[in-house]
């Protein structure tokens, strides 16, 4: 039962993606000053929002870590952590690919690209704490101590970086007056975005039964260490 | 938190920290092998930067702030290192977890040594760094120590509490500069710009970098505050 339950996720997640792909290069229309080069937007930024989840759910799950004292919301919170630092890097990729033919640079050390790679650089490091703690009661306290220290700072991070000339294109979606999307735009990255938070859902539900396998195995060979 | 109530807590809290405060004051004057080592640690940092980039007079200028938060937050990083190891080493967490006070009482004792160890390394730096990349410092004295303060205090309190977090981990001496780094680039960002509108030709004091690192210092210490008890469990 639970090997059709994977494969029918796999299938909904695979032709979610599908459909988004299609939407992106055959019905989104093509943008008038930068050309094709603009769909790259559509993985960019819906990436950008499913990493925002995905780090949210981390500190939910630090929270309630630090309140109940169960190891499944530890296993929650270093799941979400590592997808989001995966969506996070799919940002910091195609960041470059889009920027070099449209600035004419690859990278430039402007407001909202800084901040991203600090933001990734923070979860980095959560995860890098976590692997060189030991003791897994340890491990997941301290480590939702910072999760939580981590999430408080990443405003901070924004707002102090903003000072730098910024570069980037002023937020498109809900950037005030003159800013907009075309609606048909607006839908492909919407369709998109589904995709992509059913894929996070997907590897994070997948990255936790790992984790809670790897704690049975754990308690097992500890069981027959002490027998 | 204890489960001793408020109003108690409140009474107790200051002259508990007080005595952490002087207790690592103690211990450091003692031998003051922290202070002469991340006073060092400063110089050739501010050295090893002219090496590398050579700068003119004007660029002296331009670089220096960002150069000299550069060199304190990487003297932070080692210096706040033995704020918990040292405990562990000697064992003596466990008489201070045993001791009947608000566990908050050594957070905020250790962050008030730091913050006076790592200031008074800045001062110490200060003049030097003056006349080696030719920045007037005195003029602009009074709201330079704000900025310091503000600035130092965000290092300490995050310090601190990441010394904590990572004393039982492998690796340790590693991992508090990779993680303090990153998180303290809003203390970075606002200090070397508040710092740069003070080294100016025409000095001016910049309120919004101040604001930051203000918001820095009272949201990492109340979060420090409410979590701390959870770092040093056993």
């Amino acid at each position: 039962m639970r090997g059709f339950g994977n494969v029918a996720g796999a299938g909904v997640v695979a032709a979610l993606l599908g459909v988004a792909g299609y939407a992106v290069f055959f019905v989104a229309p093509q943008e008038v000053s930068m050309g094709d080069i603009q769909r790259i937007f559509y993985v960019h930024v819906a990436s950008a929002w499913t990493s925002f989840v995905a780090f949210f759910l981390v500190f939910l799950a630090n929270i309630a870590y630090l309140w109940r004292r169960q190891l499944h919301w530890d296993w929650l919170a270093v799941s979400a952590a590592e997808v989001g630092v995966a969506f996070c890097s799919v940002v910091l990729v195609t960041g470059p690919l889009w920027a070099k033919p449209v600035w004419g640079i690859w990278w430039t050390w402007d407001a909202r690209l800084t901040s991203t790679f600090v933001l990734w650089l923070l979860y980095v490091s959560y995860l890098l704490l976590r692997s060189l703690l030991p003791d897994p009661a340890r491990r997941a306290t301290i480590s939702a101590v910072f999760g939580i220290f981590t999430f408080l700072d990443v405003p901070l991070v924004y707002m102090s970086i903003r000072w730098f000339r910024t570069q980037h294109p002023q937020p498109v979606i809900a950037g005030g007056e003159g800013s907009g999307l075309d609606a048909v735009m607006w839908q492909v990255f919407l369709v998109m975005w589904t995709a992509l938070l059913a894929l996070m859902a997907r590897l994070v539900w997948q990255r936790y039964r790992l984790e809670s396998l790897r704690h049975q195995v754990d308690e097992l060979s500890f069981g027959l260490r002490a027998g | 938190m204890s489960t001793k109530s408020p109003a108690a807590v409140a009474w107790t809290l200051p002259p508990a920290a007080l005595a952490i405060f002087l207790r690592e004051l103690r211990a450091e004057f003692r031998t003051r092998e922290l202070l002469n080592t991340t006073v060092v640690f400063v110089l050739i940092i501010v050295v090893m930067f002219s090496f590398s980039l050579n700068p003119s007079a004007q660029q002296a200028r331009e670089f220096g702030p960002g150069l000299l938060w550069l060199a304190f937050l990487f003297a932070g990083s080692l210096m706040l290192q033995p704020a918990f190891t040292r405990e562990l080493a000697s064992d003596t967490i466990s008489s201070l977890r045993m001791a009947p006070i608000d566990p908050s009482a050594i957070l905020f004792g250790k962050v008030a040594a730091n913050f006076f160890f790592l200031t008074f390394a800045e001062w110490l730096m200060l003049p030097v760094f003056g006349v080696l990349f030719n920045v007037p410092v005195w003029p602009v004295v009074g709201p330079l120590a704000m900025v310091l303060g503000l600035g130092t205090l965000g290092v300490c309190v995050a310090g601190t509490a990441f010394s904590a977090m990572t004393a039982q981990a492998r690796l340790r001496e590693l991992l508090l500069p990779l993680l303090l780094l990153p998180f303290l680039a809003p203390v970075l960002v606002a200090a070397v710009d508040a710092t740069s509108g003070l080294f100016a030709e025409v000095p001016e004091l910049r309120f919004t970098p101040l604001k930051i690192l203000a918001a820095f210092d009272v949201i990492f210490l109340t979060a420090a505050w409410l979590l701390f008890e959870n770092l040093i469990e056993e």
